[in-house]
């Protein structure tokens, strides 16, 4: 299968359950076991997928990997790059310095400041390697799907 | 004490180990039965809002979650059981009927677990559906008294003197016939009762295997017009949503007399779920009580009814079968042949343990008969008078699996209706609180928090799948008995026996004993 470049929300499906954030935060942490996770790994990593809720619309949100995204002009270090065979906007962390630049110009809102080590941008990576992102591939209802690459 | 609190049914188990509060329980109990504490950073369940729906305990990611029923007893007591005391306590607290939902849960003889299916041995072949072809179509509607041909002599040449269809043309005029694919329909469930995404679900899933599912008396929301080719629209009591428009788009028409879980008594669909989609649907005014009176106003005899099937039939151009949907009660037999006699091209009986969204819990747990015994006597009744053919019969109410359905049709039914079956596919897990609007799986619930956690393209999969396993295993049954089409088994009650029946049962039944030979 060809990796997915885009994630379709379905707002009208999303029930505000936010195991897509469990699970996101299960697959950027370092043993992937949700107990240890949350339960012995100490500091776990920011969810990348948030859900956004108000009344009983909700809907989760992760990174669009705009085509034209600001994040990329806005990058000081050029941390921020698109990744040329899947067409994901990924950020370097060896490379970003954490000034949050791309924050101030994400129109979605989706990159979060992770500080728990050193200051870095951290936003969806489409979980590189995996077939499924995390959070489509758990959805219960699926209200967040995979759009196949053309 | 003046004041007891109702009993608690259901005990949560919360593994500590496992919940890594995320709280999705929180977030997703209608019931509001778990709680987050963030200064302990602890997720807590109040077991005693509890309905026991296990929407949670699906949903928790780590499976910390489990639902145990209260182990907490009265002294044993054989006459005042704890259902009664709990009842009465219940009573005595609000003064009011006790209300319910789903089908009849108490344990009366269930006959489908008493009759046994044959198959071959030796003396004739059974077939393998894998490999020989297997008919499971079948058609619901008025059948001819008998059938003629016109044979188009001008074609018969002289190299091909057999008939052939080319020049053999039927000519006799067939009444209107629902096609299925499966001898098996989604039983009426009003857009009210259940969720759009539940009836979306439902109208996809019949289009996709060739059969068809029933407004109920909830009229029919705009976004079903699509499937009206796949659809039975319901004329019931309270007469919402019927207009021209709906009656034309049905491929059928069924008018609703009663409902096997509350025979006799009408419906009340409480204004809080009168939402503006369903007030339009129903063409009632907005948070009003639709209420669905317990007769028809209009039907008080059988030449009544003859002129609302007419009356349909006449709206309708004579295009599509109309039929009358009655709850299995004592005296089955004589109505069902009146409404055959009437004009109806099917009869629908729905049994004792037939589901409803909302019933009063001593209708449906002391009203009716059960549907083996009805569709037998009816069966037997419509042969007996010669009028088996003029309508088709489709027995419902507690229909659990492939098998109950092949007993129904060697019974004598034509097909089934399914709906618990049909919603347990979707989530349901008969937690018995539709009435209460709550429904955590997003079926019996208008509340637009609820209604999303059903999608309807998983819905209509998870039908879609129930059919095609049911169908599987109907071929099975089928081949094993070296039958090769439904049709051939519709009351050939020699296919059954009965084990554990009593004599008047197996008579009633029409079956022999196990252990007789033909």
């Amino acid at each position: 299968m060809k990796k997915p470049n885009r994630i379709l929300i379905r707002e009208e499906y999303c029930m505000g359950c936010r195991i897509c954030e469990v699970h996101c935060v299960v697959q950027h942490s370092k043993s992937k076991d949700i107990i240890k996770v949350y339960k012995g790994e100490g500091a776990k990593p920011l969810p990348r997928v948030i859900v956004e809720e108000k009344g009983h619309i909700s809907f989760a949100l992760q990174c669009r990997h705009c085509e034209d995204a600001p994040c990329l002009e806005a990058c000081i270090t050029g941390a921020m790059y698109k990744d040329k065979k899947t067409g994901a906007v990924l950020c370097d962390e060896e490379k970003c310095v954490g000034c949050w630049m791309c924050i101030m110009v994400c129109p979605f809102g989706v990159i979060l400041r992770d500080v728990s080590g050193k200051k870095v941008a951290s936003k969806c990576d489409l979980c590189i390697g995996e077939e499924i992102p995390a959070c489509v591939k758990n959805c219960p209802n699926g209200a967040i799907v995979c759009q196949e690459n053309k | 004490m003046a004041k007891r609190p109702a009993p608690t049914e259901f005990i949560i188990e919360r593994d500590d180990q496992k919940c890594i509060a995320c709280q999705a329980c929180v977030r997703m109990c209608s019931n509001d039965v778990h709680s987050y504490d963030e200064q302990t950073d602890t997720v807590t369940s109040d077991s005693a809002k509890c309905v026991g729906c296990h929407f949670c305990g699906t949903i928790c990611p780590t499976g910390a979650i489990t639902i145990k029923r209260n182990p907490s007893e009265f002294k044993l007591n054989a006459n005042w059981n704890a259902q009664a005391i709990k009842n009465i306590t219940k009573q005595a607290e609000t003064g009011g009927a006790l209300l319910t939902g789903m089908g009849s849960d108490k344990p009366y003889p269930i006959y489908w677990d008493h009759i046994l299916l044959n198959a071959s041995q030796v003396t004739n072949p059974s077939i393998d559906p894998l490999r020989e072809p297997m008919e499971l179509r079948t058609y619901i509607g008025r059948k001819p008294d008998k059938i003629e041909f016109t044979v188009h002599s001008s074609q018969l040449t002289e190299k091909n003197k057999k008939l052939s269809t080319v020049n053999c043309e039927l000519s006799t005029k067939l009444s209107p016939q629902l096609k299925l694919e499966t001898p098996i329909l989604f039983s009426a469930m009003s857009y009210g009762s259940i969720s759009l995404n539940a009836c979306k679900s439902l109208a996809r899933a019949a289009a996709q295997m060739g059969t068809f599912y029933n407004t109920g008396e909830g009229g029919l929301h705009r976004d079903l017009y699509t499937y009206a080719s796949n659809t039975i629209v319901q004329v019931a009591s309270g007469r919402f949503g019927v207009h021209k428009q709906y009656l034309e788009a049905g491929a059928a028409i069924e008018i609703k007399i009663g409902q096997g879980a509350k025979p006799g008594i009408g419906g009340h669909l409480p204004g809080e779920k009168v939402t503006e989609e369903i007030s339009q649907t129903r063409m009632i005014p907005g948070g009003t009580d639709a209420l669905s009176p317990a007769p028809h106003h209009d039907i008080y005899s059988i030449e009544d009814l003859k002129q609302l099937i007419y009356a349909l039939k006449e709206a309708t151009r004579y295009k599509k079968p109309v039929g009358v949907k009655i709850s299995a009660v004592h005296n089955v037999a004589p109505i069902a042949s009146g409404i055959v006699r009437a004009g109806a091209d099917f009869v629908a009986i729905d049994g004792l343990r037939g589901g409803t969204g909302a019933a009063p819990t001593m209708i449906r747990d002391n009203v009716g008969i059960p549907v083996e015994l009805a569709i037998a006597v009816v069966d037997s009744r419509l042969r007996e008078e010669g009028i088996r053919h003029q309508a088709s019969l489709i027995a419902a109410g507690g229909i659990r699996s492939s098998a109950d359905i092949i007993k129904a049709i060697a019974l004598g039914a034509d097909a089934v209706y399914i709906a618990t079956a049909a919603l347990v596919a979707m989530g349901c897990s008969l937690c018995q609180k539709c009435y209460t609007g709550k429904c955590n799986w997003g079926i019996a619930t208008q509340d637009p928090y609820l209604t999303k956690r059903l999608n309807p393209e998983i819905g209509t999969q998870r039908l879609v799948n129930l059919l095609r396993a049911w169908s599987f295993e109907i071929k099975e049954m089928l081949g094993g008995m070296g039958i090769n089409a439904i049709e051939s088994l519709r009351g050939n009650r020699q296919q059954l026996r009965g084990v554990g029946l009593s004599d008047t049962d197996l008579k009633l039944l029409g079956i022999k004993p196990a252990g007789e030979a033909w």
